[in-house]
């Protein structure tokens, strides 16, 4: 298990290297085009899978939904709409002060506010948050009565609460002690699931596919496993049984350095994951622009089609992958010598 | 390199964000559903064992009916075998006794012909004791009268008059 883990970090390591160089060259990129005439395949993937102030639909007076800007300045709180950045033609100004660079807000002063804007990526978690928060007080209202078969959308979960709770928590945590993560890692899964989900929908953010999300969830995991410890997940760290101690001063960093890895490789796999999905639909919708020809389109179609089919499926493995191994972490922090 | 870099406005919504629904939804959702999971699968548990309870009760039932069935078959049988047996010896008793009466019958009636003869033998004996004392009477009248004839005469009389 810990060789496959291995392994893919390396794998998610390179792809973090390429994501890199494209982030990079893409940057380049865009200040060779010339205005509005060559397509650029880069940019665009990056402004689709990175975060924005506005929400986009379709062009038009209609298509955009400007986000509120929240600033955290010396002087306080900031908060304006983000249509203020935008002319008529929507052309980038500037605005009390501020102005977009590279998607981003900068001061004109130098300063650095604080950013605490309501997002694309933002008001799609909220909007993710609220259909979670109904989706499942509407199951749970089925259980009022124990005894009776579930029906509807409850009968749809219940399975999938049972999964993770007989596969995932009490295989890898135990019998005894499941039932205090139970909640975080049913909550954890239906999170990332139906943020995958909505990630893929036409418009939809990449919320997942954002480390910053990935970051908040990887910590939580962190801390909590941290705060569950137990007596034996230290004494394998510093005192790991029949090991001897000139061996240990080379062991315990590399353990010590584990602790993070952990955290770090669930960070990095969801978010390249789902990244890369994205990435490799909007390739190929940008292969139809390359070659300015409609001919490519169905080729391009069919390939994004079966690539959607390919993410809806990768949704719900990585949703899966992250509790699984999240349990994996509290399970070795709870586990009580036995050996 | 910006798309590796985290940043703080989406860290802090997303912590805050997730924490109320984790809050929430394990407060009121996850609580009540896995407590309800557990009570139902607990229910369904117990169905299944008194179901298989009441089968095992059931056969244990028919077991004990079969049990009596033979029991009652035996009875009936050592029953009917007791009643045939007694008829036998009732049977057998009756023939005995009918066999005792008649031989008793048979007995008492030889002992009455027997009784029966006797007196009239008496009789006879005593008539011919009578008669003879008669004859007795009248042979010595007769001595008397003449000697010698009357001794012919008793002699003559005791030659006809023989006892059987």
């Amino acid at each position: 298990m810990k060789k496959i883990i291995t392994v893919c970090k390396q794998f998610k390591v390179s792809i973090l290297a390429i994501l890199m160089v494209m982030a990079t060259s893409a940057s380049v990129f865009a200040s060779d085009t010339t205005e509005g005439e060559a397509f650029d395949p880069g940019a665009m993937i990056t402004h689709h899978i990175g975060d924005d102030y506005i929400w986009h639909f379709f062009d038009g007076h209609y298509g955009t939904l400007y986000l509120p800007v929240i600033l955290y300045t010396d002087q306080g709180l900031e908060i304006f709409s983000s249509s203020n950045f935008y002319d008529e033609h929507h052309n980038q100004v500037e605005y009390n002060g501020y102005k977009l660079e590279h998607g981003y807000i900068a001061a004109l002063d130098g300063s650095h506010p604080l950013d605490f804007s309501i997002t694309k990526n933002v008001a799609s978690l909220f909007i993710s948050a609220f259909l979670l928060l109904v989706v499942f007080f509407v199951v749970a209202k089925g259980y009022k009565n124990p005894k009776k078969a579930p029906k509807g959308i409850q009968s749809f979960f219940e399975p999938i609460i049972i999964f993770i709770r007989d596969e995932i928590a009490i295989p890898n945590i135990g019998e005894k002690q499941h039932k205090r993560f139970l909640p975080f890692l049913l909550t954890l899964f239906f999170f990332i699931w139906f943020n995958n989900l909505l990630g893929l929908m036409p418009g939809g953010a990449n919320l997942t596919g954002n480390i910053s999300v990935t970051f908040v969830l990887a910590c939580i995991v962190l801390i909590i496993t941290l705060f569950s410890t137990k007596k034996y997940y230290w004494q394998h760290i510093f005192a790991t049984p029949g090991v001897p101690w000139p061996v240990m001063i080379i062991l315990i960093p590399i353990e010590l350095v584990g602790i993070l890895t952990k955290p770090f490789s669930l960070m990095v796999r969801l978010f390249a994951n789902i990244t890369a999905g994205h990435i490799i639909i909007l390739s190929l919708f940008s292969l139809i622009f390359i070659f300015e020809s409609m001919a490519v389109a169905p080729v391009s179609v069919a390939f994004a089609i079966f690539m959607n089919f390919l993410e809806l499926f990768v949704a719900l493995l990585q949703a899966y992958v992250f509790t699984l191994l999240s349990a994996m972490y509290f399970g070795s922090a709870v586990e009580e010598a036995h050996h | 390199m910006e798309l590796v870099t985290p940043g703080i406005g989406l860290i802090f919504w997303q912590t805050i964000t997730f924490l109320i629904v984790l809050g929430l939804l394990a407060a009121f959702v996850w609580r009540p559903i896995t407590d309800a999971l557990r009570a139902r699968e607990g229910f369904i548990a117990d169905s299944l064992d008194a179901a298989e309870n009441a089968k095992k009760d059931i056969a244990k039932l028919k077991e004990d009916n079969e049990y009596l069935l033979k029991e009652a078959r035996i009875e009936r049988d050592k029953i009917l075998a007791q009643a045939n047996e007694a008829a036998k010896q009732i049977k057998e008793a009756a023939k005995e006794e009918t066999a005792k009466i008649t031989a008793k019958m048979t007995a008492d009636a030889k002992a009455v012909i027997v009784s029966e003869k006797n007196a009239a033998l008496t009789e006879v004996k005593d008539l011919v004791a009578t008669l003879s004392l008669d004859i007795a009477e009248k042979v010595l009248r007769k001595s008397l009268e003449d000697k010698k004839a009357q001794e012919s005469l008793v002699k003559e009389l005791i030659k006809d008059i023989k006892v059987s």
